[in-house]
């Protein structure tokens, strides 16, 4: 529809307006602050490590890190665990009890996190949560469980039911069933669900701003907000955080990139 | 629902208990229901109902209260929490505001520009993926991070905005972007576009692939030119996909918190005050029963504007 050389030059000044902002965001991060100023596109001069010792050791950006691995490494597959338990069964049940648990649990989706967010710090407050990793944790399950459900339930339900009659003839326990039928076929979808998760709960700001007080409890996001008041115009340093921040995603985006897009669409197409 | 198909006269059947035609009659005990399948549920259900649907429910009752969050009494005050957001806070007013055009701006150009690369990028050509994974690439970064990036590119001084234009002779069009209040919102929508339209691309990708070629090849037979196929063709079979972007671009644009707090600072300048930001601000002044009020507003504008979509998009000629 669009004439060979006017859709080379669309994709081309998208590409630039992607390519170039992240470029100069990695080159800057080993740059001084004028060296960013005086040139911000040229290559830096040297590859010195000094912003990223500072975010890292002087900034505690570390430790932040090492928190935001511990949480993610948890919620995640705890996520997947609960979500794929409730599709399994969703996808074994019958009828009304079927379609009702489904329901509730999908339902969730439609409440936003800033919706709820007094009610669940009261309530975490009660229980003991606030200002802990365990919180950010139950925090993450609580807000996309409901999309985890949805994601994976829906790919159970279309798994042939016959798998399953065939290995409750053999007298075969659900809980088999589910480990070694249920889980193996819904492999990819549980992939796909897995990244969509990672990358959520790798970004989550909302949570740890709402819950953490201790510095020594933040995570990556929380960390490199407060960056942005003490930091104002110390471009390279804020940059040096969001390279640390965003390294683990990239990389596994480099290898498992189609996941990521079946994963994040998967998310986007719950209509 | 395509199961049906087999037993359509089972179906009909006038006055069978439900549970009879259970997909296969024939052998009874294997599809009979384990009763231990109902644990597995368990878990996830306790959680949603403990921590979702109960807090939610609360944020109804807290809304009608003038709590503090810490001290033990309180009162109901009715709903003067909300005659008070809509009549007597310009902060709130101005928040919702800035909300609602926030989201026009950046359904609208989202939805425009996800459409335009899907389409350029439709053939699974060796360059079309590798763009493709290109322009997806944004969407995977925290909001943080795109919000630092974007505020050096918008800064009035040293930022690459004002440099690429003062280096092509553009100086007219400088400007101090997020500096200006009139323009701030405008710049916030471009990053969030540049943040997400790569997601959306994909969306589009998936609906634009499952539109038969023949249909075009046809079209062009019958001498229609590229306009009127994607006038008659290509919109009516996307609108599926159009319906998922508008509504995920709405809601995901009425959430900006993330990148809002990240770009403008925490709290946020009034210019770019929304309401997810409003809310945390009421919360953080311990002001919780009308923090709460507000987060059903926000809810109930969310719904509001998504069933106004919905209704929108059906109006919309969806061709044969």
């Amino acid at each position: 529809m669009l004439s060979s050389i006017t859709r080379r030059g669309i994709l081309a000044i998208y590409a630039v307006i992607i390519i170039v902002p992240l470029t100069v965001v990695g080159f800057g991060s080993f740059k001084s602050t004028q060296e960013l100023f005086a040139g911000p596109f040229s290559l830096p001069q040297s590859l010195s490590p000094g912003n990223y010792a500072e975010v890292i050791g002087g900034q505690d950006l570390g430790s932040s890190f090492m928190n935001s691995v511990i949480v993610t490494a948890i919620s995640v597959p705890l996520t997947l665990f609960l979500a794929s338990l409730a599709g399994y069964a969703v996808s074994r049940l019958k009828g009304f009890m079927s379609w009702a648990i489904f329901g509730f649990l999908v339902l969730g989706m439609a409440i936003p996190a800033q919706a709820n967010m007094v009610p669940l710090y009261v309530l975490f407050g009660r229980l003991g949560l606030l200002d802990s990793l365990a919180g950010l944790v139950l925090a993450n399950l609580v807000s996309t469980l409901p999309i985890a459900v949805f994601i994976l339930g829906g790919f159970m339900r279309t798994l042939p039911k016959e798998l399953y009659e065939a290995s409750s003839i053999d007298g075969t326990g659900p809980w088999r069933t589910y480990v070694s039928i249920a889980l193996p076929l819904s492999a990819p979808s549980i992939a796909a669900a897995a990244i969509f998760l990672f990358v959520i709960h790798w970004n989550e700001l909302l949570y740890p701003l709402l819950f953490i007080q201790s510095p020594g409890n933040r995570t990556l996001p929380l960390a490199l907000l407060s960056f942005q008041g003490e930091f104002q115009t110390d471009y390279p340093l804020l940059f040096a955080g969001v390279i640390l921040a965003s390294l683990p995603v990239v990389v596994a985006y480099v290898f498992l990139q189609r996941y990521f897009v079946a994963g994040i669409t998967a998310g986007a197409s719950k209509g | 629902m395509s199961t049906h198909t087999g037993l359509p006269a089972k179906r009909k059947a006038p006055g069978s208990p439900p549970d009879v035609n259970a997909n296969k009659g024939r052998r009874r005990s294997p599809t009979r229901v384990n009763p231990a399948l109902y644990l597995f549920p368990l878990p996830a259900v306790a959680v949603i109902a403990f921590f979702l649907v109960m807090p939610t429910l609360q944020a109804f009752q807290y809304a009608l209260t003038d709590w503090n969050g810490f001290s033990a009494a309180f009162n109901y005050v009715g709903l003067d929490n909300f005659i008070r957001a809509f009549t007597n806070d310009s902060l709130f007013t101005n928040a919702l505001m800035n909300n609602l055009k926030f989201v026009l701006l950046v359904v609208i150009a989202q939805t425009f520009f996800s459409l335009i690369l899907a389409l350029l990028l439709t053939k699974n050509s060796r360059g079309s993926v590798l763009l493709r994974a290109l322009f997806f690439f944004p969407t995977i970064l925290s909001s943080v991070s795109v919000a630092f990036i974007w505020k050096f590119i918008y800064d009035p001084n040293f930022g690459l905005a004002n440099a690429v234009l003062g280096g092509v002779g553009l100086e007219a069009l400088q400007s101090s972007y997020l500096g200006n209040d009139a323009q701030a919102l405008y710049w916030v929508a471009v990053t969030q576009v540049w943040f997400h339209a790569g997601q959306m691309m994909v969306v589009y990708i998936a609906g634009l692939q499952a539109i038969p070629r023949e249909l075009y090849e046809a079209a062009e037979m019958d001498g229609a030119n590229k306009w009127q196929q994607f006038k008659s063709i290509t919109w009516p079979f996307v609108a599926p996909a159009t319906s998922i972007v508008v509504a995920y671009t709405t809601v995901q644009s009425f959430k900006a918190f993330d990148l809002i707090l990240g770009i403008a600072g925490n709290p946020p300048k009034q210019s770019l005050d929304i309401l997810s930001t409003r809310i945390y601000s009421t919360f953080a002044n311990s002001e919780f029963g009308y923090a709460a009020a507000q987060s059903i507003i926000f809810m109930a504008m969310i719904a509001l504007v998504t069933w106004l979509q919905r209704r929108l998009l059906r109006l919309t000629p969806k061709g044969e």
